[in-house]
């Protein structure tokens, strides 16, 4: 019942468009590709944001307390130092393939990994967020009866927040980015459809998934942002530093 | 916990350690393209970041640099460069631009920063001994900013390592090929032990680096930050 030559577009049953055409063509930018496949778009970035948030989230949560201990025990700040530098330096590809032994093909390898870079950014930023405390600020802050977790939580934080934000800014913005590598154990979100893009030599796919990933980042850091502003009205003219 | 055995076993089975996909051959590759990639993104970056931060120019863009390489996955930039029609595609060429591009960044930034940051006092005092603008940014700024400058090359060698593993996932070669032709043979054992020669490649190259931040440093008494 085929009519046309093999390869033409009618084999496809139906008379070529000119918004076909981008897809015959292979071309990069291709309005058809992110029409008929937008569901799998949307899966996929959805994947995406899930798996960036959940580890940015993990990452905050151990962070915090972590910097307050190597705070508090000052001999323990270099040996949290030290380890946050070399896990930083790790390529994210070799991080990933070293938990693969415990935590297998699953998403649970990659959110693992990126929990890790999370917190050499996080645990960095809360320390010297807090090391640039005024010490008068926190003399006065005694000086009012406030107690050592009094003064963390009213005063030493507070004006650490900013620091604290960026470095939430900058870890959400990489971990983004890294998610894609997440596609070696098969759950890199957007970075799945560049890797099935590549085996297929689609350009429309890879284009569009790597373009929603830095989308995907800007607006996670637009967010941030805003979270700063809201939390500090009193900084909203002007950047700080 | 059998799979320490197995990696033990891999490390020590002469066949992985000659041919074209044994541990020397690899690392080579891995280095070769990693170095070539940092001297062209120094030889790019610290001019323009030299020049842009003695005039005070451009802050914007150089720190801007930085922002944007951080957004953009690096396995995009790969995988772009590799369906790019010739003289890209899957060559060696598709690989070192994708390094050289992730390279630039902390390079431009903290170099920028370094010299336009550099005491407004220091520069004065050397345009009243009569130096002029080149004098002032090769004898003064120069110097200063070199603690920073070093940071930034730190930073882009982490990078530029890192970047070059995963272009391994684009069929590059390198130390990150072990890695996926393990994951491609199912052989967990060559994952694990293709993932520890990266990770001992990374380490070393961070600790030369940081060393020879130290020793570059024109004021080693005082330390940076």
């Amino acid at each position: 019942m085929i009519e046309g030559v093999i390869g033409s577009p009618l084999v496809h049953g139906h008379p070529p468009t000119v918004a076909d055409d981008c897809l015959l063509r292979n071309a990069w930018v291709c309005p058809e590709y992110v029409r008929t496949r937008s569901a799998d778009l949307v899966a996929a970035t959805a994947e995406h944001l899930q798996i960036t948030l959940i580890s940015v989230v993990i990452g905050a949560v151990i962070a915090l307390p972590l910097a307050l201990v190597a705070r508090r025990f000052r001999r323990l700040r270099p040996g949290v130092l030290g380890v946050s530098t070399a896990i930083y330096t790790i390529p994210s590809l070799a991080l990933f393939s070293l938990l693969l032994p415990f935590t297998g093909l699953s998403e649970r390898t990659v959110i693992i990994g990126l929990v890790l870079y999370t917190l050499t950014i996080l645990v960095r930023a809360v320390l010297s967020g807090l090391d640039g405390v005024p010490e008068e600020v926190r003399d006065a802050g005694r000086g009012m009866g406030y107690s050592t977790n009094g003064l963390l939580w009213r005063v030493e934080l507070p004006l650490a927040l900013p620091v604290l934000i960026g470095g939430l800014r900058i870890a959400t913005v990489s971990t983004v980015a890294l998610t894609t590598i997440g596609t070696i154990v098969g759950s890199g979100g957007l970075g799945d459809l560049i890797s099935t893009g590549l085996s297929s030599n689609f350009k429309a796919q890879v284009l569009t998934a790597s373009v929603l990933c830095v989308v995907l980042a800007l607006v996670l850091d637009v967010v941030l942002l805003g979270v700063q502003r809201v939390l500090m009205p009193w900084r909203r003219r002007g950047e700080g530093r | 916990m059998g799979w320490v055995g197995d990696v033990i076993a891999w490390f020590q089975d002469p066949q992985h350690w000659q041919g074209p996909n044994g541990v020397p051959q690899r690392l080579l590759e891995h280095v070769g393209v990693s170095a070539a990639a940092l001297g062209i993104a120094c030889a790019l970056a610290i001019p323009l970041a030299l020049w842009l931060g003695h005039v005070h120019r451009g802050g914007a863009l150089a720190v801007g640099v930085s922002n944007v390489g951080r957004a953009v996955p690096t396995y995009a930039v790969l995988v772009v460069l590799v369906l790019m029609p010739d003289p890209f595609g899957l060559s060696t060429l598709s690989i070192l631009v994708a390094l050289v591009l992730f390279a630039v960044p902390p390079i431009l930034t903290n170099t920028y920063i370094g010299v336009s940051e550099v005491e407004p006092a220091a520069v004065d005092a050397a345009r009243g001994m009569g130096m002029s603008g080149p004098q002032v940014l090769a004898r003064v700024e120069l110097p200063l900013s070199v603690p920073l400058l070093m940071d930034g090359v730190r930073l882009a060698a982490v990078q530029v390592i890192a970047t070059a593993t995963i272009a391994a996932l684009v069929a590059g070669g390198g130390l990150g090929a072990l890695i996926t032709d393990g994951f491609a043979r199912q052989n967990q054992a060559e994952v694990v032990a293709g993932a520890l020669c990266v990770v001992v490649l990374a380490l070393s190259v961070e600790g030369l680096m940081a060393l020879l931040q130290r020793r570059t440093n024109p004021l080693p008494t005082v330390r940076a930050r």
